[in-house]
């Protein structure tokens, strides 16, 4: 394998984050490509070939019947063998937004156990319509408390937007729950400003424990509902007019994953 | 076999939908009503046992975390027993009417596996609790769960109906209409009974042409003639005679103009020649320079009848619509952007008042917005700027206007159909959709349009049309085609016979895929389904085009060739059923010669006494429909996919201020920009549309200016919408807002790229006739040179000084204020061209030199309401003296000097440091400092006569501004 640290944006119909999002690895000098998942599955591609795959925002197949659900099933039912094996070695996944909505929904978030990807029975949590009971755009503070390679180094607050109709977070039951707890897989909480417990819209959608994103057991695969590729350059900040910075606050999460594979996998 | 799956959310699982229908009735003052449950149901249709709808149900279509399921055979389904305390009603879609989630579902089910899945349609069971009467559920059928032009409640009776009622044989007859022998009134009842919308001299020249040709002509090319010259496609008003009378101060002044829109609008554009205008008037949208490597596009159409009928669909295809329109624009532009501006009656209209026939305005802005942010947020183009407007005359017509800007590299602006190229339609599958929209848009609407044209109302499909884009920007990379065009009004008709102008074209229109059989030929071509795009493909890229819209899941079918006989010839079945010269279908129609006379209206204004203390008044202003906060719609849309945004449309210190122009970075981590605004006031044009389009322009100009552009690289879009333009009185107000639109052009040397119109917004009731105000939307695009020195409204430090730059007149007329009062007024504002152009000179070259802290225009509310707007937008208070305002005006009074809306105004903070430097690049022009912002949230303004005229919080004007949309 040649010394590029290669991503996977992958793409189907209704994606639309994926340029920006291969923007933001590319800006680590990651070779990101869009793929489309179609050519996975005619084997015009391999996910072998890539060291990271990114599911990026958007709005696969309209999220008619509800949001990620049939990219997740075109996931685990037609990738299933690849994914166990990209992760097995010991490679990265993150979903953002709807690609957080398809890890949940696939059973890769919170994940399997005894070596597979996917939880065999199937899915245990889910993200759902936001109490509010409409899509909205606002930005939102984040605690930032889960472990693993996309996490180090991160502030403890920091600062996305959100963009979801659906994204309320809710785990099948209480063990579930107390596990992700345990084992330090919940990745961020929505906050208030000053990082004690947010209300409405500080938590933009009602997500059970404040829920914003997760990891799996090994924390290298993560899901978010927020936007950190929206956070990456200084003046996609909603006040960049009025604050100095030079870097948005989304860019360690992408240097991480970059660095990670420099480090571990080439 | 037939299959229902009901799904249920469970009880410990909040149910936001079904809270929000509970809400909508309560609102519709049905108190008794208890609770609301929304059980979700899909019925699938083929060769699946009872175990696979069980796996489908299990793995697809529940979540299994917050929803359970029940699956019934359909025949042995009887409904929920008659509960007196719970009232059962199931909502599905019409026969043909498009099922938003048909598509993916069946997708869905073949990833299962299950390949023997034939269809699937979807609906909503709403389970209604509480002591409900048969008249409380119809009501609530009727103004909250569906629109009977998409939707119906399924009874026994309509469960009878087969699922596709509109599913015939195939047919191929040839159908001849007899016009050869036909008189006058023949004629006219022709043009009536067949939806054509065309007037005598029009079917008078058709009769004639085919006495020529001696034949009668088919069915199809009486449409397609009707289509090619209805006034959405062809601008008959805009580009025929006009004898205009302009009567003022007793004086009469005569003139014929010859095409309005040559003399007016592109005329500016021509005398300004402007270098960066790359492509103007020739295509879908305008084309002016980005960077010297690629090109910026823009275009805003409107979408109002069908907004009028259905919101929803209306303005989702709306937008879906505009932006087919950059997809078509050179050989294809990549969408960026939108902006969508909208008018409405007042939402707090009285249910009593609201005429037969139309939807109440809460209802219609809801619907629309809804409507938007579907399409806009899942094709990934952020909605990033916009407009709300109220006046109680958009009853009947509500106005959409929907805006797209693209993106195009240089060397793909420009395109040629060539000869013996064939015709492609990709994307969508053809319908009976939105037949007759084109000539539709041509008439009036009357409380029977719901009936009569309710085919012309469809609902969109925006992931079809992200395939198409997906799939389309990579053929045009790869020069996979030569020309390009969307199938918008008329469909296929419009579509192949503006790309086959020039050469001719030959269509076999059974090779169109369709939504379903038993399509009449005539129903092919002029249907308008959406997400259809035509393409000229030279046929040794066939294959590749194919294997690219493969990977992609879009359908592309060859429908034809373009000839170079000139003729427009259609085949259906192998027969030919349609054989028109192109020349006639496109210079054929007659000139119309329209009358128009403008005379001023008489408006009495009282004399207003000046209140002492105007705290109330600012309070009220910022309250004002027109006004206020629009948070509840900006934030249902995404404003920032694509992660260029720079200036977002909400500002300050914590994203809640109004900002003017929005920008946006289209090329990740480059500092060029693109600014988008807005200028609308109907309230001007009440009383001189001819300073109602200056005023317009102005205000979309110095949007720009305020976040940081130069004059010199805006460019404007014209958007008539106006009434019945066959009144003389109509057309006298709209000639007069164009020769506006010229002047103000001209003056400030800013061309017009691209413009529209939407005539016929009048709602006839009886013998009455509802006009809308006539209305003129101007649009603004800028390039902005860095995006890092742009400048938000909200402001940024105490200590720093308040400048009021630009001069205040006595121009209430029209005003915010003067409208808190119940008047009018008479004085609208004006423009001085020079001096403003001067300002906003100046005010650019501060702020590239970094002198200007904040910004922003006075517009709707005046100065007043610009003052509190960047108060709370920092947070921070202020105080100012009005006595130090340059004032023009005669009657000197606080009020006139806070509320007045002269135009080519702005608020600037400016660092006391900077003082020196920022008056030194003001020289010239009237400017004062009034005062300094303060580190605390005291907003004080001291009158002229040195007593404070109004003293509030800040935080008491930022809830005004926000309390009266908080939904």
């Amino acid at each position: 394998m040649s010394k590029d640290v290669k991503v996977l944006v992958l793409r189907t119909a209704g994606t639309n984050c994926d340029r920006e999002t291969a923007f933001a690895f590319s800006s680590f000098g990651a070779k990101a490509e869009c793929l489309h998942i179609n050519k996975l599955i005619m084997k015009k591609a391999r996910l072998d070939d890539y060291h990271i795959i990114a599911i990026p925002g958007g709005f696969t197949y309209g999220d008619d019947i509800e949001s990620g659900r049939i990219l997740a099933n075109e996931i685990s039912l037609q990738l299933k063998e690849q994914v166990n094996k990209f992760v097995r070695d010991g490679k990265l996944i993150i979903g953002i937004c709807n690609g957080f909505q398809v890890l949940v929904k696939a059973g890769l978030l919170p994940g399997g156990k005894n070596g597979s990807a996917f939880y065999e029975g199937g899915q245990t949590a889910t993200l759902t319509n936001n109490d509010s009971g409409k899509f909205e755009d606002r930005w939102v503070h984040l605690q930032v408390e889960g472990k693993g390679p996309w996490l180090k180094g991160m502030g403890k607050i920091v600062y996305f937007p959100v963009a979801h109709a659906e994204g309320k977070f809710i785990p099948k039951d209480d063990s579930v729950l107390s596990d992700l707890k345990k084992n330090g897989q919940i990745a961020f909480r929505y906050c208030s400003k000053e990082g004690s417990k947010p209300v409405y819209p500080e938590n933009p959608n009602g997500s059970v424990e404040d829920i914003a994103g997760i990891t799996d057991f090994s924390g290298r695969i993560l899901g978010l509902m927020p936007h950190p590729e929206r956070h990456f350059l200084p003046e996609q900040h909603p006040f960049w007019t009025r604050i100095k910075h030079d870097e948005g606050d989304g860019v360690k999460i992408f240097s991480n994953g970059v660095n990670y594979v420099k480090k571990n996998l080439l | 076999m037939t299959w229902r799956v009901e799904i249920k959310h469970r009880e410990t699982v909040f149910n936001a939908f079904a809270e929000g229908v509970y809400k909508s009735i309560l609102d519709l003052g049905v108190k008794n009503i208890k609770k609301a449950e929304v059980i979700q149901i899909f019925t699938l249709e083929g060769k699946l046992s009872r175990e696979d709808a069980d796996t489908i149900s299990r793995k697809l279509l529940i979540d299994p975390i917050t929803q359970d399921y029940c699956l019934l055979s359909l025949d042995g389904y009887t409904p929920p027993q008659k509960d007196p305390y719970c009232r059962a009603i199931e909502i599905a879609y019409n026969p043909g009417v498009m099922d938003p989630v048909e598509q993916s579902t069946i997708k869905g089910i073949k990833d299962l596996g299950f390949l023997g899945i034939s269809s699937v349609r979807t609906a909503k069971l709403y389970l209604l609790f509480g002591d409900l009467s048969e008249k409380d559920a119809e009501l609530i059928v009727n103004k909250v769960l569906a629109n009977k032009l998409i939707q119906h409640r399924v009874t026994q009776a309509s469960k009878e109906k087969p699922i596709l009622d509109i599913a015939r044989e195939n047919e191929s007859e040839v159908r001849k209409v007899g016009i050869l022998e036909a008189d006058d009134k023949a004629l006219e009842r022709l043009s009536k009974d067949g939806q054509l919308f065309l007037n005598l001299y029009e079917m008078r020249a058709i009769r004639n042409y085919f006495k020529g040709i001696k034949r009668e002509p088919t069915d199809v090319e009486l449409e397609t003639i009707a289509q090619t010259w209805s006034e959405h496609c062809f601008h008959k008003t805009f580009r025929g005679d006009i004898e205009y009378l302009e009567k003022e101060k007793g004086k009469n002044k005569k003139k014929i103009i010859r095409s309005l829109l040559k003399s007016t609008i592109m005329k500016a554009t021509k005398e300004i020649d402007k270098k960066w205008c790359v492509s103007v008037f020739h295509d879908n949208a305008g084309v002016i320079d980005f960077d010297g490597k690629d090109c910026v596009c823009f275009k805003v159409e409107t979408h109002n009848h069908p907004s009028a009928l259905e919101p929803f669909g209306g303005a989702n295809t709306g937008i879906g619509g505009v932006i087919r329109d950059t997809l078509g624009t050179g050989l294809g532009a990549k969408p960026i952007c939108s902006t969508d501006v909208f008018c409405f009656a007042p939402p707090d209209y009285p249910f009593e008042k609201l005429p037969p026939g139309t939807l109440h305005p809460k209802r219609v802005m809801k619907g629309v917005v809804s409507g938007v942010r579907d399409y806009g947020n899942k094709m990934g183009i952020p909605t990033v700027n916009g407009a709300i407007l109220f006046d109680e005359r958009y009853i009947g017509n509500p106005l959409v206007y929907c805006g797209n800007v693209g993106i195009i590299p240089k060397d793909k602006v420009f395109k040629e159909t060539k000869k013996g190229d064939l015709i492609v339609a990709i994307g969508g599958k053809t319908g009976r959709d939105g037949i007759h929209g084109a000539t539709f848009s041509s008439g009036e609407l009357t409380s029977e349009s719901e009936v009569v044209s309710s085919g012309a109302v469809q609902i969109g499909d925006p992931i079809q049309e992200k395939k198409v884009l997906d799939a389309l920007l990579q053929a045009r990379d790869e020069n996979l085609y030569s020309a390009i065009t969307d199938c918008g009004a008329g469909g296929f008709s419009s579509a192949v016979g503006e790309m086959g102008k020039d050469l001719g074209a030959k269509v076999f229109l059974d090779k169109a895929p369709l939504k379903y059989k038993g399509l009449r030929y005539d129903e092919i071509w002029i249907s308008e389904s959406q997400e259809r795009m035509v393409l000229s493909v030279n046929p040794k890229n066939m294959k590749r085009l194919e294997e690219i819209c493969e990977v992609e899941n879009v359908e592309a079918s060859v429908l034809g060739e373009f000839t170079g006989n000139k003729k427009l010839e259609l085949y259906f079945n192998g027969k030919q059923v349609c054989d028109l010269d192109m020349g006639f279908l496109h210079e054929g129609n007659p000139k119309v010669v329209k009358k128009a006379v403008w005379t001023p209206p008489k408006i009495k204004e009282k004399k207003f006494a000046e209140p002492p203390d105007l705290t109330g008044s600012l309070l009220k202003s910022l309250s004002h429909y027109n006004v206020c906060s629009k948070e509840w719609v900006i934030r249902q849309y995404d404003h920032e996919v694509q992660g260029g945004s720079v200036i977002k449309p909400l500002s300050g210190a914590d994203c809640s201020a109004p900002s003017d122009a929005s920008v946006i970075a289209p090329k990740l981590g480059l500092k060029k920009g693109i600014a988008i605004s807005n200028g609308i006031n109907a309230r001007f044009g009440m009383i001189d549309p001819f300073w109602m389009a200056a005023s317009c322009i102005d205000e979309a100009i110095r949007q720009i200016i305020a976040v940081g552009g130069c004059l010199e690289r805006i460019g404007i879009l014209d958007n008539f919408c106006w009434g019945n333009p066959d009144k003389p009185d109509r057309l006298g107000g709209l000639v007069r807002s164009a020769l506006g639109c010229y002047e103000a052009s001209v003056g400030f040397k800013v061309p017009f790229i691209s413009g529209k119109d939407s005539l016929y917004n009048e709602y006839t009731l009886g013998k009455e006739s509802i006009a809308i105000p006539g209305t003129v939307l101007i649009s603004a695009i800028g390039i902005i040179d860095d995006i890092k020195k742009c400048v938000t409204m909200d402001f940024k430090s105490a200590g720093n000084l308040i400048y009021i730059v630009g001069e205040t007149f006595d121009e209430m007329g029209g005003s915010i204020y003067f409208d808190t009062l119940g008047e009018l007024g008479k004085d609208v504002p004006t423009v001085n061209f020079k001096k403003a152009s001067k300002i906003f000179n100046s005010l650019s070259s501060a702020v590239k030199k970094r002198l200007i802290c904040s910004m922003h225009d006075c517009s709707e509310g005046g100065l007043g309401v610009a003052l509190a707007e960047m108060s709370f937008g920092g947070g921070l208070g202020l105080k100012v003296d009005l006595g130090k305002a340059a004032y023009r005006g005669k009657k000197r009074q606080n009020q006139r000097i806070l509320f007045s809306e002269s135009n080519s105004r702005f608020v600037a903070e400016v660092a006391a440091k900077d003082k020196n430097n920022f008056e030194k690049e003001l020289k010239g022009i009237s400017f004062s400092l009034i005062g300094e912002v303060k580190d605390n949230d005291d907003f004080t303004v001291q009158g002229i006569n040195k007593s404070i005229c109004i003293q509030t919080k800040v935080r008491a004007l930022k809830e005004a501004w926000q309390k009266t949309l908080r939904w």
